[in-house]
């Protein structure tokens, strides 16, 4: 009798504290995963440095990469440059400041929009495609047939297909940002009625190699971020297709999680001067 | 061959495994296994599904780290190689993975000659030639070579599976349940495949089954292991009249026995 208001008080205090054990439990599992995902990371930055190399799965891996995204990077790129082309009119317009138009729309995209919009896409196809494809290869225990015919797993796998992100993402910026600006150059023209050559000029005048090259520099982290996730999800995936499925999902999710916070901490290191 | 305790050789055995031991989570898969496989001579594993058998394989073979106990090959302490050792330990063990594990990105023939490309001991050009001969082996046709993965049925699968793990020439093969799934018939096919090719490469091998009539084709030496442990041992040709209760239960498929199916954990 006497020991039930004890024993109550005590379940009180734990029902209490369960929300902060679960948060420090949350916590700590990222710490985990944060610590094994770069302990995976160095594992295959270190195959890169040592033979065998897999030129050809390189290869494959950059074309799936670059050439099978630029459809989606052109287009999402194309409509980004008029959309901004559009807002920043209506916006400069309010206080005669049109002539910024160019300007705004070159800076936006080639320090910003370009990479994380082309980071963001090629998260979606590329990241859930590696975790997919290696998740698969998990489950139906192809990653332990690697190792039985004197193949190490990861430096087939996963080496060539971070190193491929990493190349892939800069040249396909490049793109982005030429048709970004193109798209905002088309709507200068045809619907805000600047003459193409002052467009054109106004495009360039103002914008610098810095803009272009910390736009490049960002594409290369994110590249490596994709495949990196794509890969390690698909890795450490387990439990038959719905474990393939998880895997997918947190890919992608992940990576694009990341591509938005680090564009943030590398904006602030970038541009800190 | 009969008899009851081939473990006692006088020479070194091929794989020595003492105490192996190896829990996943709450589970204790493996409870202290105690095995010797002699070299040359093939070895049958029995047990029920999940008993731990593809595991003790996968433990031998380094993909999974054992908990605790000796895994010795050639007399050698694997645990004490060095990672290149262990490489080269591996280079001479051919595995046929209980589902196949064919790569399904590459077609048949590079599936066949993946650790001789990966070795470089044979070109490209070279390898679709030798594709074709390992292939007829396994009795499959050279344009069997040009498929790819998924177009092969359950049985073809299983000799292209037998043909990579063979092309090498390895001094060890694990079989890992090479019959489950087949029609009868081609299960028999499949062990005279076995038979044929751990003949003539002189190879050691180990196969993993829980069919009786495919264990007394393919094996000299036949174990079982239920909860984790190595519960008999004793020639392949005595299954089924081994005079140890389990091991006749389980050779005969019977309900009633001393082995109790877990139907519910
Ligand atoms: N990588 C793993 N992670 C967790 N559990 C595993 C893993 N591999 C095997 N197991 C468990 O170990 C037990 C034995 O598996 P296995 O050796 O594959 O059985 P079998 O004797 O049928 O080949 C099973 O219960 C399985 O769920
Ligand atoms: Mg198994």
């Amino acid at each position: 009798m006497s020991a039930a208001p004890e024993a109550l008080a005590s379940t009180l205090v734990d029902r209490l504290l369960d929300p902060v054990a679960a948060l420090g439990r949350a916590v700590l599992g990222l710490l985990r995963s944060v610590g094994a995902i770069a302990l995976f990371a160095a594992e295959a930055i270190s195959h890169l440095l040592r033979p065998p190399f897999y030129g050809r799965l390189f290869l494959k891996a950059f074309i799936e990469i670059a050439w099978f995204s630029l459809p989606v990077v052109a287009l999402t790129a194309v409509f980004t440059g008029m959309v901004l082309a559009l807002q920043s009119y209506t916006g400069f317009a309010r206080f005669n400041a049109e002539g910024a138009v160019a300007n705004v729309v070159v800076l936006s995209i080639t320090r910003e929009l370009g990479p994380v919009l082309a980071g963001l896409m090629v998260a979606g196809r590329i990241g859930a495609a590696f975790a997919a494809e290696i998740g698969t290869m998990r489950v139906t225990d192809q990653i332990d047939a690697l190792s039985t015919l004197s193949t190490n797993p990861m430096k087939y796998l996963v080496a060539p297909r971070l190193l491929a992100g990493t190349l892939a993402l800069p040249l396909l910026v490049i793109v982005a940002d030429t048709l970004g600006v193109m798209g905002g150059w088309l709507i200068g023209t045809q619907q805000l009625g600047f003459g193409s050559g002052a467009y054109l000029k106004a495009t360039f005048d103002f914008l610098q190699v810095a803009d272009v090259v910390s736009g490049l520099i960002k594409a290369a982290v994110f590249g490596f971020v994709i495949t990196l996730m794509g890969c390690w999800s698909g890795y450490q995936s387990g439990g038959g297709a719905q474990g393939v499925g998880r895997a997918t999902t947190s890919a992608v999710v992940a990576s694009s999680i990341l591509i938005l916070a680090l564009d943030y901490v590398l904006t602030a290191v970038l541009f800190s001067r | 061959m009969s008899d009851a305790q081939p473990a006692v050789t006088s020479d070194v055995p091929k794989i020595r495994l003492r105490g192996l031991r190896k829990a996943f989570g709450a589970k204790q898969v493996l409870d202290g296994v105690d095995l010797d496989i002699r070299a040359g001579h093939s070895m049958v594993i029995l047990g029920g599904s999940g008993s731990g058998k593809s595991v003790t394989l996968k433990c031998i073979l380094g993909l999974i780290p054992p908990d605790a106990g000796l895994i010795e090959i050639d007399g050698r302490n694997v645990a004490t190689l060095s990672r290149r050792e262990r490489e080269l330990v591996n280079d001479r063990i051919g595995m046929l993975f209980q589902n196949g594990a064919l790569f399904d990105s590459l077609p048949v023939w590079e599936n066949v000659c993946f650790k001789l490309l990966a070795q470089n001991r044979i070109s490209r050009r070279a390898a679709r030639d030798k594709a074709a001969e390992v292939l007829a082996q396994v009795g499959l046709a050279a344009s069997v070579g040009d498929l790819s993965p998924a177009e092969l049925s359950g049985g073809m699968q299983k000799r292209v599976g037998l043909a990579r793990a063979i092309a090498a020439e390895p001094d060890i093969i694990f079989f890992d349940e090479p019959t489950t799934g087949l029609d009868p018939i081609m299960g028999a096919v499949i062990d005279g495949l076995i038979v044929d090719c751990v003949k003539r490469l002189g190879a050691t091998a180990v196969s993993i089954t829980h069919d009786m009539a495919s264990a007394r084709r393919i094996g000299d030496d036949a174990a079982m292991i239920h909860k984790g442990q190595i519960i008999w041992r004793g020639g392949a040709q005595s299954l089924g009249d081994t005079g140890n209760a389990m091991v006749d239960q389980f050779a005969r498929g019977e309900r009633e026995g001393p082995i109790q199916m877990e139907l519910r954990r």
